[in-house]
């Protein structure tokens, strides 16, 4: 397990991505029954049209988004809730959101003093691509896997 | 085995479904499922409904899931309705305050159909 302290570097910090990726693929690989590939070459990021965001606050702020193509969300949904992909409507949304709030709440579980010193927002998700997010970010920890192969971008940005 | 009516509180209702089925997969006979979306709606649904079993988010609006356990004490209809906590919270001290609050199981998010039997069937043998 990784420890937190505030006084650690941003550079440090760097070191929490393996902690980030072992925390987004527990998730898929547990409630998706889904196993997260790295891609061979970078894939492209633009006009992945839904995000899912939660807000972290506390010991460590910032905000983890999870970013994918709207197909690739209802696949995430579908296979949460055992249904065919078209089936999951306006649920899809909830889907998304819940695997952020549990990749967030998982990876907190995993640095070892942040997990009763930091608070998770509900989750919040956006539709669209076309938006710039402004930030107070010192620092971002950025991830990219296929799901199904298709991208799923995973980001955590830092504030303090 | 017994037939079970349950409780299952979360605001996500994405949630709820995998718990259920969950529930289902760990060969529980349910009878009843009936749902809530913050603690507030599951106490209503403990006074006017009797429950076999109580499976309970944390983190939700209105009334959070250890203030829901807290005051469950308090209806008459849930005296001795074990509570499973399922949470992303997952630190010693969210175990801790919600075991000391009543709750009688905790189980971390993300989570598997196995380990939601290896929680839940410990807290039901005792009582049906």
């Amino acid at each position: 397990m990784n420890s937190f302290n505030p006084a650690l570097s941003l550079k440090v910090r760097e070191c929490w991505l393996p902690t980030l990726q072992l925390s987004v693929r527990e998730v898929f690989e547990l409630m998706l029954a889904c196993p997260l590939e790295l891609p061979s070459e970078s894939p492209i990021e633009a006009g992945l049209e839904i995000t899912s965001m939660v807000g972290l606050a506390g010991q460590l702020c910032g905000v983890l988004t999870l970013r994918s193509s709207q197909k690739s969300a209802s696949r995430m949904a579908s296979r949460m809730l055992g249904t065919d992909a078209d089936s999951a409507g306006p649920e899809m949304w909830d889907a998304v959101g819940e695997i952020c709030n549990m990749v967030a709440g998982n990876f907190k579980n995993k640095i070892s003093g942040l997990g009763d010193g930091c608070m998770l927002s509900v989750p919040t998700v956006i539709t669209g691509a076309d938006y710039c997010l402004h930030s107070m970010v010192n620092q971002e920890i950025h991830a990219v896997f296929l799901f199904e192969g298709e991208p799923l971008v995973l980001s955590l940005e830092i504030y303090n | 085995m017994n037939k079970i009516r349950t409780l299952i509180v979360d605001d996500s209702s994405v949630m709820r479904k995998i718990v259920e089925r969950s529930l289902r997969q760990a060969g529980l006979c349910i009878e009843q499922v009936l749902e809530a979306a913050n603690g507030a709606e599951a106490l209503a649904a403990v006074e006017s409904n009797k429950v076999d079993l109580i499976l309970c988010d944390i983190n939700m609006p209105v009334m959070d899931g250890l203030e829901f356990v807290k005051q469950l004490s308090g209806v008459e209809n849930a005296k001795g309705v074990p509570v499973v906590m399922i949470t992303t919270e997952g630190s010693e001290g969210h175990v801790v305050q919600a075991l000391s609050a009543g709750a009688r199981g905790y189980l971390r998010k993300p989570f598997t159909a196995d380990q939601v039997k290896e929680h839940v069937l410990p807290v039901l043998a005792g009582k049906l």
